[in-house]
């Protein structure tokens, strides 16, 4: 129990500074950041106490805004996605999410994509929504969430694919 | 009140996440006016150690070219040094009001639709908020937010920026603003379909604001269209500096500013 409490508070921390002095400075193509923080949502363990996830989702956010200047959008892109998560845990690991019992590293690749590809899609855009904030510049949100997604998506595959133990 | 109560602990979920999220989106709109965030930006002081951490290292990167831009801005002065005419009044150096201070950029975003760059000076070095910050090369931007180590700098890259510049050849002035969509080209607005304008024409600050002086150079004319009343001019103006990579810049402090404002206070 003690390890699993360790494992998130090194990945919050450690997540949080690749993001802020790494991945936010990349800009490929003159835009497209990945934002792996989002790996720290997305891998917390699933049965555990839900305010205390969703506080932790809203402390990162604020925390990347404060380095990056974006007021609350990360915030609350990353709230947003971590209440609504279970549902997308049920909708991608139907059987073992009714047990209660989801291992991330023994669930099978389809579902894993899904599950990341969703929650990092719908993040993406209620961000760039939030950071453009201008309802007559559609296409550059809807633009910008797709590239931004993509790339977030392949980084966090990538990351999660170097650090999982195969074993467990 | 009982059953207000249970409510609460049933959906207690619910209503955190609706509490951060609303949290989460004031701060946004808040960030969207004009100076306004007072706690969560980037000259706060934790963030802005880390910064200086990070910057410490990356430095090293990049210092063969920072040498080259020394060298380049070396032999100018100096060339102007040698053709200044020979007797110049003595205390000519008393009427200047404007005072150049180097600083070091920490962190310099481009990419979003409101950029701003966090520089290594602070209150304590005797900057405030609302000095102009430029290159050798041209204008970067306004300082918006200052601590005591930090402070953070309006980028010209911003949608809230505003700076009056004026056409070098006409003197037609208008206001420089950024559509966010390159980080080389801003727009100037306002400047009368009258004008005969040229693309190549150069681009350099009004004097008008007590932020900047006259005569700093801010980029050349690209191209250029009417609006849609038919009666101003959108001008895309091509950028002298190269905002993606700003690492030494200087704060213009201006000694007058006080004086400048007391003025315009007694005025209103």
């Amino acid at each position: 129990m003690n390890n699993i409490v360790f494992v998130n508070i090194m990945r919050f921390f450690g997540l949080l500074l690749l993001q802020v002095l790494i991945c936010s400075n990349i800009n490929l193509m003159g835009y497209i950041n990945p934002n792996i923080y989002l790996l720290f949502i997305l891998l917390y363990p699933a049965s555990n106490n839900r305010l205390l996830f969703i506080f932790c989702s809203f402390l990162i956010g604020v925390i990347i805004d404060a380095f990056l200047d974006s007021g609350g959008t990360h915030a609350a892109a990353s709230v947003l996605i971590a209440y609504i998560r279970p549902l997308f845990l049920k909708f991608s690991f139907r059987a073992a999410y009714d047990y209660q019992s989801i291992k991330f590293s023994n669930t099978n690749f389809a579902q894993r994509y899904i599950y990341f590809l969703s929650l990092i899609l719908i993040h993406h855009f209620v961000l760039f929504s939030l950071i453009v904030f201008d309802q007559n510049k559609m296409l550059l949100i809807i633009k910008q969430t797709f590239y931004s997604s993509g790339f977030t998506f392949l980084l966090c595959l990538l990351i999660y694919s170097l650090f999982s133990r195969k074993e467990a | 009140m009982q059953q207000l109560f249970n409510y609460f602990i049933k959906n207690k979920t619910f209503v955190l996440f609706s509490l951060l999220f609303t949290i989460a989106i004031t701060l946004t709109v808040k960030s969207h006016e004009f100076h306004r965030t007072k706690l969560f930006n980037s000259s706060n002081y934790v963030v802005g150690c880390v910064y200086e951490l990070s910057n410490s290292i990356s430095q090293y990167f990049h210092l063969a070219e920072e040498n080259k831009l020394l060298l380049e801005e070396n032999s100018k002065l100096k060339s102007k040094l040698f053709n200044q005419p020979k007797y110049s009044p003595v205390d000519s150096i008393l009427e200047e009001p404007y005072n150049l201070n180097p600083a070091v950029v920490y962190n310099n975003s481009y990419s979003l639709t409101d950029n701003y760059i966090t520089l290594n000076k602070g209150l304590r070095d005797g900057f405030k908020e609302d000095y102009g910050v430029i290159t050798s090369k041209g204008i970067v931007g306004i300082i918006d937010k200052i601590s005591s180590k930090y402070c953070r700098v309006l980028s010209i890259l911003n949608s809230n920026s505003n700076i009056n510049v004026k056409l070098k050849k006409t003197n037609h002035f208008g206001t420089l603003s950024w559509d966010s969509k390159s980080a080389g080209i801003v727009q100037l607005n306002d400047i009368q379909d009258l004008v005969k304008l040229t693309v190549g024409d150069t681009i350099i600050t009004s004097g008008f604001s007590s932020i900047f002086p006259a005569n700093i150079p801010v980029g050349t004319i690209n191209s250029y269209r009417l609006n849609d009343t038919k009666d101003l001019y959108i001008i895309d103006v091509k950028l002298f500096n190269d905002m993606t990579s700003l690492k030494h810049v200087y704060i213009i402090k201006n000694t007058d500013l006080n004086e400048l404002e007391n003025l315009n206070q007694s005025d209103e």
